[in-house]
C-alpha cells in the first residue's frame, strides 16, 4: 500500500443467500481510498453501493452473507477480521453515518447518552470529560445550544439536526474513514445544502478520508473528489469529479447524466434508461452487464470479459462498448421517453 | 399531568354509574334470590315471603338500586346474605389473599416468560427458540383448569409437596412467623401453575418484539460505535422491546386483586375468584354488585395506569 492510500479493496465479492446459493451483489470491487479524500460511489437503487459500504464496516447479518476478497486498511484484512476485531475498529477508526435519521437514533435514549456511547469504549476519557467532549462535538456540527440537545431525546429534534447528531456520533472518536450512506437523501433540499457544507467542513478539519455513497449526482459535483459509478455490482467507471462530469465515457454513466431533467431545455419529456436493473438472481454473470438496457448497440462492441481500462491518467472505464455508444433518439430511433404531464 | 390524572378520575364516575345500573338489573334478573337455597321441604313458604320482605327484596328494581347507591356512597355496601358479614370486611379479606397469590403468580411469570422471550427473540430459529415456542404454545394449549387439577394431584396428593386446601392452616398463630410461611407455602403451587400457564403471551410478545428491534436502523447506529453485541442487546433492543410489556403493566397490576377463578376454586383457595363465583351461585347480591363495581374500577385505573407507566418509560408519550 502507498502511504497516501487509507483503504484498498481488492476484488471484493459480497454475496447474499438465497435457498442456499450466495449471489454476489457486490461483484469484484477494487477501490483505493487515499487519505483527506471524497470517494463518491454513485449508482442506481440495487446496483450494490450500500452493500459495498456495509462490507467495508462489518455491518453485514453473518449468517446471510459471504464476503470475499481483501479490504486492506491498517495493514489488516478488514474482510477476515473477528466481530470483537472488527468492533474495536468500527467507531474509532471506520465509522459510518446513515441514512435515515428519523430511525438511526434510539428513541429511548438521550441524545448525549447516544454520542457518549462510542466514547465509552474506545477511550478511557473520565465521564465529566466524556460530558465535555459530548458538548464540544455537538458545536463542531453546528447545534446551537449544545447543553439543552444532549439532554433531548431523539423525537424532539427536527431531521436536519438529528442528522447532526449521526454526524456528531461518527466523527466522536475522529475516525480516519468516514462512511456516509446516502447522508442527504431524507432530508430537504435546503438542510441537504447545510449537511453537505458540514461534512466538507469536517473533512477539511478532520482529515479523514470520506466514502460517500448516493445516487445524487447533485450531490457529487458538490462534494466529491473522486467518483466511482457502480452498475450491477460491478465499478463501470472511475475518475476524479472533473473528468466524470466533463467527459463521462461509459453508456451507463452518459445515461445517468442524461437522465438529470434540465431547467432550461425545451424538453417536455424526461430522458429515462431503458430496462431495469437485472436481480440479484437474474444478474449475468459475463459480457458487459449493461449490454441488455442498451440493446441498440452491436455485440461486437462489447468485450466477452469487460474489464476496466485506464483511458487517460486516473480514469477507468469498464468494457469498450463505450468507444461505440450513442443514444437511441441520436438515431431518431422509437422514442422511449416518459411523456411528462402538461 | 395531574389535571389528566384528575380529569381521568372524574370520567369514571359516569362510566362505574353505567356499570352499576348495568349490573345491578343484571343481578336482579337472575332467577331465584338468597333465600331460594334455603328453601327445603319443611320451610313455610310464609317464612320466605316474610325475608323477602324485610329483605326488600319485593320493591322495584330502581327503588333497590336508590337505596343500595345511597347506603355505598355512604361506604356501607351491605351484608352479604351468605356469610352474614359486612361486604366490605368480607372483599378486604379476601382481596388480600388474593393479593398475595397474584403478586408471586405474576413475579414468577415474568421470572419465566422475560428471559425465555429475549432467548428466543435473540436466537431465533435456533433449535432454542423452537423449544420455547413449542413450550408457550403447548401451556397456551393446556386449560388452566387441566394443569391445576395434574399438579394437585401430582404434588400435593401424591408427593404431599403442597399443601392442597385453604390458605393457611387453622393451627398457626395468626401474626407468628410460621403463620406467614405457612400462608406463603399455601400459595407456591396455584402461583406456579398460574406462572407456567400465562407465559404465552409475554414470551411470543417479547420473542417478536426482539426480532424487530434487532433489524432497526437504531441498531445498526449502534453496532457502528463499535460496542460490543450484548451491550447492544442490553441497551438498546431489550429496552425497546419491553415496552409493549410495560405497557399491560398498569393492567397486571390492578389485575393482583382480580384473581382467578380456576385457579382459587381447584386449589379452594379463600380469594376474589372464588368468593365472585360462589356470590352469583347463591345470589348473594350485596357481593355480586360490590365485586363487579371494584372490578370495573381496577379495570379503568389499570388502563390510567399503564398510560402513567407508558409516559415514564417512553418519552415520546407526554402525557398532556
Amino acid at each position: 500500500m502507498k502511504t497516501d492510500e487509507l483503504l484498498k479493496i481488492n476484488d471484493l465479492h459480497t454475496g447474499f443467500r438465497i435457498k442456499d446459493t450466495f449471489y454476489d451483489a457486490v461483484d469484484g470491487v477494487s477501490l483505493t481510498l487515499r487519505k483527506n479524500e471524497i470517494l463518491a460511489i454513485v449508482g442506481e437503487s440495487g446496483c450494490g453501493k450500500s452493500t459495498l459500504a456495509t462490507s467495508i464496516i462489518g455491518l453485514y447479518d453473518q449468517n446471510k452473507t459471504r464476503v470475499q476478497g481483501e479490504i486492506l486498511f491498517d495493514q489488516k484484512n478488514l474482510a477476515a477480521l473477528s466481530e470483537e476485531e472488527m468492533n474495536g475498529i468500527r467507531g474509532l477508526q471506520i465509522s459510518m453515518i446513515f441514512q435515515d435519521p428519523l430511525s438511526a437514533l434510539n428513541p429511548l435514549m438521550r441524545i448525549g447518552e447516544q454520542i457518549e456511547e462510542g466514547l465509552i469504549y474506545h477511550t478511557d476519557l473520565t465521564s465529566e470529560a466524556r460530558q465535555a467532549r459530548v458538548l464540544e462535538l455537538l458545536k463542531q456540527v453546528g447545534i446551537k445550544n449544545p447543553e439543552r440537545v444532549a439532554r433531548q431525546f431523539p423525537h424532539q429534534l427536527s431531521g436536519g439536526m438529528r442528522q447532526r447528531v449521526i454526524i456528531a456520533i461518527a466523527i466522536s472518536c475522529k475516525p480516519q474513514i468516514i462512511i456516509a450512506d446516502e447522508p442527504t437523501t431524507a432530508l430537504d433540499v435546503t438542510i441537504q445544502a447545510q449537511i453537505l457544507d458540514l461534512l466538507i467542513d469536517l473533512q477539511a478539519e478532520t482529515e479523514a478520508g470520506i466514502i460517500l455513497i448516493t445516487h445524487d449526482l447533485g450531490v457529487v459535483a458538490e462534494v466529491a473528489d473522486r467518483v466511482a459509478v457502480m452498475y450491477a455490482g460491478e465499478i463501470i467507471e472511475e475518475a476524479p469529479v472533473n473528468e466524470l462530469f466533463t467527459n463521462p465515457k461509459h453508456p451507463y454513466t452518459r445515461s445517468l447524466f442524461n437522465s438529470i431533467p434540465q431547467m432550461n431545455s425545451e424538453s417536455e419529456r424526461l430522458n429515462v434508461i431503458e430496462g431495469i436493473v437485472p436481480s440479484l438472481m437474474n444478474l449475468p454473470r459475463s459480457g458487459c452487464r449493461f449490454s441488455q438496457r442498451i440493446p441498440w448497440i452491436p455485440k461486437e462492441a462489447h468485450e466477452e470479459h469487460p474489464a476496466l481500462h485506464e483511458i487517460s491518467p486516473g480514469h477507468f472505464v469498464r468494457c469498450t462498448c463505450w468507444k461505440e455508444f450513442h443514444f437511441k433518439t441520436d438515431k431518431g430511433g422509437g422514442t422511449y421517453e416518459l411523456h411528462a404531464n402538461k | 399531568m395531574w389535571k389528566t390524572i384528575v380529569r381521568r378520575f372524574l370520567i369514571m364516575i359516569p362510566q362505574l354509574f353505567v356499570l352499576s345500573v348495568i349490573i345491578f338489573i343484571l343481578a336482579k334478573f337472575m332467577p331465584g334470590d338468597p333465600f331460594t337455597g334455603l328453601i327445603t321441604p319443611e320451610t313455610d313458604p310464609a317464612r320466605i315471603a316474610e325475608l323477602q320482605e324485610k329483605a326488600g327484596l319485593n320493591d322495584p328494581w330502581h327503588i333497590q338500586y336508590v337505596r343500595w347507591v345511597g347506603n355505598a356512597i355512604q361506604g356501607d355496601l351491605g351484608l352479604s346474605y351468605t356469610y352474614k358479614r359486612d361486604v366490605a370486611a368480607l372483599i378486604g379479606e379476601r382481596a388480600l389473599n388474593t393479593f398475595w397469590l397474584s403478586l408471586l403468580s405474576v413475579i414468577l411469570l415474568y421470572l419465566i416468560a422475560i428471559p425465555l422471550g429475549i432467548l428466543a427473540g435473540r436466537y431465533q430459529n435456533s433449535f432454542l427458540d423452537k423449544s420455547i415456542v413449542f413450550y408457550s404454545f403447548v401451556t397456551y394449549a393446556i386449560p388452566t383448569f387441566v394443569l391445576s387439577l395434574v399438579f394437585l394431584f401430582i404434588f400435593g396428593y401424591q408427593l404431599h409437596w403442597f399443601p392442597t386446601n385453604g390458605s393457611v392452616n387453622i393451627e398457626h398463630e395468626a401474626g407468628s412467623l410460621s403463620y406467614y410461611w405457612d400462608k406463603f407455602y399455601h400459595i407456591i403451587l396455584p402461583s406456579i401453575t398460574y406462572a407456567i400457564l400465562g407465559t404465552t403471551g409475554i414470551i411470543q410478545y417479547l420473542r417478536s418484539e426482539i426480532i424487530d428491534a434487532k433489524s432497526m436502523d437504531f441498531v445498526r447506529t449502534a453496532r457502528s460505535k463499535g460496542i460490543p453485541m450484548r451491550k447492544v442487546y442490553s441497551k438498546h433492543i431489550f429496552r425497546n422491546s419491553l415496552l409493549p410489556i410495560a405497557a399491560f403493566l398498569g393492567f397486571t397490576i390492578t389485575g393482583l386483586l382480580g384473581g382467578s377463578i380456576f385457579i382459587e376454586t381447584i386449589f379452594g383457595y379463600p380469594g376474589m375468584g372464588q368468593l365472585f363465583v360462589s356470590s352469583i351461585s347463591s345470589r348473594d347480591y350485596s357481593v355480586i354488585t360490590a365485586l363487579v363495581m371494584l372490578f370495573g374500577f381496577l379495570a379503568l385505573l389499570g388502563s390510567l395506569l399503564s398510560d402513567i407507566i407508558m409516559s415514564i418509560v417512553d418519552p415520546r408519550i407526554r402525557i398532556e
